[in-house]
């Protein structure tokens, strides 16, 4: 019979509990991924029990205040705390999400904090997403257009024409709905995932973009493209309220219709 | 030091930071053949310009008014209340015109008129006809105009393959032993390694420093790393008392309504129910400048009339305007408070404060972007090598005061400023003088110090000691005692950064030790700006000093210069504000009372 090992480091032990250090009316605890490619151990769960009633209202200000007050190794990416940077997206109560927008009262028991999934983990919940940057580069994710626009002019565009392309370029690169895609968790060295299709769509959709039968043409792929199965973990889960998985099926619809 | 592995890397030139600023600097350059280095801590969009909401000045005239960058200018003059550079606003409300347009043709979605053009909307101290009426002059991408712009400028550097070198934090400039700016050194977060990147012209596009305050709109990553890195090589910032407080910061969280809302009609109210904008500035109302908004807001306050339970805020109504209108202008915000402070923008109003949102000062330059100083009686003597633009620099377009959408005008229009001059200044691929040791090695201690920094006090309780000073110290409205106070407490937790402790001893993306070092940039600037506010005796813009409430251009129309050396000792001098314009295709526009 076939013998089946893990991958180094994909057991998770328990790790520290940090109790916390004072009474509280309105405790909750934090159960933080934790690994550091500094050793040779496994990644560990280490608990953090906060004062909620001394500590901001998202998930975020739980971490920062964690790593403000706890414990200063805490590895995490975030910025803007306002949801627009995209930084600190990372999976919370088993969705992927941005930790910014995350409101500690909408999870019941306790908070349970890991990387975005089958990502590559450079240290604790930060994920390694230079794969999924490179994804993003090579559906050429810019204006073209041969026809230049009278010097010194804006390019038109119709209101009409304009708002194809709402729902589109609101996107900020969270990578939330890629890894949350299990066809992208199999695929993910071929497939392109949600996130850059959206990208690939947005400039499909843009009336000032001329190029759209090439971008057709590089995305006529069995992996690029229609490794997507309409299972929609996408649009569940995207933190902006965006739609990846009608913007890949508007561009299949494209596909067929050019048939 | 033999424990950094160091790479070195030799550019034409080398940007820092890749936010608006420094993308459009990027861009400008690779296209134009100069071989660049742009350097970041976040991956590009993750940069705080990705937050500018309400949209990008410019008088392109598409909302039928006969628009000109003559008012536009004379705006931006009043605005910074006499104490912008005149050349410097000329150049950038002309340029505005071709640099908005080229953002539009590097394919920026912005909202459209029904005409087919860029949608223009009112925004705060923009007039038509030298303050007569409200101009509708900001080209605005919904409220995520920001975002807008630095996903394309990423999308064209993308384009052009730009080299980036993402997640690193700059930690000093190479400095030669004549004082020319020949690279930076920097730290690769992902593995730890040190990056010496040689380049003919280095630009600091690195941002504002928005958290050394408590309460800001500011990302946590706006820690004007560049400002610091300019006083640590015996430069000199400007202005630096200069700190803008947006009026509409959300009550509580800090986070940035725009004044876009305002410009799409909406307005403030004090606990009696009254928009006593209107006591304060009779024609521009809600849509003075932020200055203005700020002070009235919080002399309501004092006076007893705020709203909420303690009575310390105010509320902002969006609530009259067409649901419709609010989802095609305004969806940005309008999720914002809902996610922040539970509020259903179509029905109630938003609890508002006053919020610090900008640093008008800065790292001195002229409208080219190359870094000034003051050399005896040269005040406008070029430090070789070295440019700043954008947030970090105090070009001084903004003054004492900056208006909405100036700022993203500012980023662009310097940014292709700067690649513009590069081009004219820096020889394709010249060779790189050798660099003495002891520049590099002076570099890596101050980052070893730090790195095994065995204190008992954490980065965190240091910086919220400074947080909690400056909000007390450097408010909106100041005087001689509260400044004395903060002067001499700010001193002295600056001092306590002696005794900080990291746990953090990895070297691969140690967030403890990248936070240790931004705090101690933070510091340096806060020093500055608290000993910057505390020596202006005269209320201009946004520095209200209540012991002297009026503006005094006799002795005071100047740029306040400050040095700071390495025993934190501050050396103060002043640079002449430019009156004078560039061409004479406009005049100056002399000093005059201060009415919206």
């Amino acid at each position: 019979m076939a013998e089946f090992a893990l991958p180094k480091h994909s057991k998770i032990v328990k790790g520290i509990d940090y109790p916390l250090q004072r009474e509280s009316k309105n405790p909750k605890k934090v159960n933080v991924y934790r690994w550091s490619p500094d050793d040779d151990e496994n990644p560990r769960i280490d608990s953090y029990t906060i004062d909620l009633d001394d500590c901001g209202p998202m998930v975020l200000d739980a971490l920062i205040k964690i790593k403000q007050e706890v414990d200063s190794s805490l590895t995490f990416r975030r910025s803007c705390r306002e949801g627009i940077c995209g930084s600190c997206s990372m999976n919370i109560d088993g969705t992927n999400t941005l930790a910014c927008l995350k409101s500690i009262d909408d999870i019941k028991g306790d908070i349970n904090i890991y990387p975005l999934p089958h990502m590559d983990v450079v240290k604790d919940l930060v994920p390694d997403l230079s794969k999924a940057y490179a994804q993003l580069t090579s559906v050429k994710p810019w204006l073209q257009s041969d026809s230049r626009p009278e010097e010194g002019k804006s390019r038109k565009q119709s209101p009409e024409q304009r708002e194809k392309i709402d729902g589109l370029w609101e996107c900020v690169l969270c990578f939330s709905c890629t890894t949350s895609c299990p066809s992208y968790w199999w695929n993910g060295d071929k497939y392109l995932g949600p996130a850059v299709l959206l990208q690939a769509y947005r400039w499909i959709a843009d009336s000032r973009d001329e190029n759209t039968e090439e971008r057709l043409n590089d995305l006529e792929d069995t992996f690029k493209l229609y490794r997507c199965h309409t299972i929609m973990n996408c649009t569940k889960t995207c933190p902006k309220g965006l739609n990846p998985a009608k913007a890949i099926g508007e561009i299949k619809k494209l596909q067929l219709e050019r048939k | 030091m033999s424990e950094y592995e160091i790479i070195d890397h030799e550019h034409d030139v080398v940007v820092v930071g890749a936010g608006g600023a420094g993308l459009r600097a990027t861009l400008g350059m690779v296209s134009g053949g100069l071989k660049t280095a742009c350097i970041t801590k976040v991956f590009p969009t993750r940069s705080h310009t990705v937050a500018a909401q309400g949209g990008i000045g410019a008088a392109l005239n598409n909302m039928g008014e006969n628009d000109s960058w003559q008012f536009h200018m004379y705006d931006t003059v009043k605005g910074s209340d006499w104490l912008g550079d005149q050349d410097a606003i000329e150049y950038m409300c002309k340029e505005a015109i071709p640099s908005v347009t080229e953002l539009e043709n590097f394919g920026v979605p912005f909202s459209r008129t029904e005409e087919g053009e860029v949608y223009q909307r009112p925004f705060g101290g923009h007039t038509l006809d030298y303050g007569k009426k409200m101009a509708r002059r900001a080209c605005a991408a919904a409220d995520r105009t920001g975002h807008a712009i630095l996903h394309t400028l990423y999308q064209q550097c993308l384009k052009h393959k730009a080299e980036f070198f993402v997640e690193y934090i700059a930690l000093d400039l190479l400095m030669d032993d004549n004082g020319k700016c020949v690279g930076v050194l920097a730290l690769c977060m992902d593995d730890g390694k040190i990056h010496r990147f040689r380049g003919h012209q280095t630009v600091l596009a690195t941002g504002g420093y928005g958290r050394v305050y408590f309460s800001c709109t500011s990302a946590h990553t706006c820690t004007g790393d560049g400002n610091a890195m300019v006083l640590r090589a015996g430069l000199p910032l400007q202005d630096m008392e200069f700190v803008q407080f947006h009026p509409t910061g959300v009550y509580g969280a800090g986070v940035l309504i725009t004044e876009g809302s305002r410009g799409e009609g909406g307005y403030l109210t004090n606990s009696e129910g009254e928009r006593f904008m209107e006591r304060y500035a009779p024609t521009a109302k809600d849509l003075a400048s932020r200055d203005v908004v700020s002070r009235s807001m919080t002399i309501e306050i004092n006076e007893g009339r705020g709203v909420g339970p303690n009575k310390d805020h105010i509320f902002m109504h969006l609530e009259h305007i067409d649901p419709a209108t609010l989802h095609m202008r305004l969806p940005g915000i309008s999720e914002t408070a809902k996610i922040f402070c539970g509020v259903d923008v179509t029905k109630e109003p938003i609890p508002v404060l006053p919020t610090v949102h900008y640093n008008m000062g800065g790292i001195p330059t002229n409208y080219n972007g190359e870094v000034v100083t003051r050399k005896g009686n040269d005040q406008n003597a070029v430090v070789s090598g070295l440019m700043a633009i954008g947030e970090a620099a105090c070009v001084s377009v903004h003054g004492a005061n900056r208006l909405g959408t100036n700022s993203l005008l500012d980023i662009v229009v310097f940014g292709r400023a700067a690649a513009q001059r590069a081009l004219k200044t820096v020889e394709k691929g010249a060779s790189h003088a050798p660099l003495s040791k002891h520049v590099t090695d002076k570099i890596l201690a101050r980052l070893d110090k730090m790195r095994y920094a065995k204190g008992d006090v954490s980065v965190g309780e240091i910086r919220n000691s400074m947080q909690n000073a400056m909000q007390k110290h450097a408010a909106v409205f100041r005087s001689n005692s509260s400044m004395n106070e903060g002067v001499k407490k700010v001193d002295k937790i600056a001092n306590s950064l002696d005794g900080v402790g990291i746990k953090d001893r990895s070297l691969i993306f140690n967030t403890d030790l990248v936070e240790a070092l931004e705090l101690e940039n933070l510091m340096q600037q806060a020093i500055v700006t608290i000993k910057s506010a505390d020596q202006r005796k005269e209320s201009r813009g946004a520095h209200s000093h209540e012991d002297y409430p009026d503006r005094d251009d006799k002795d005071w129309m100047k740029h306040t210069i400050m040095w700071l050396n390495e025993k934190n000792k501050t050396k103060l001098d002043y640079r002449d504000v430019h009156l004078n314009t560039l061409t004479n295709e406009v005049a100056s526009i002399p000093p005059a009372a201060r009415v919206y």
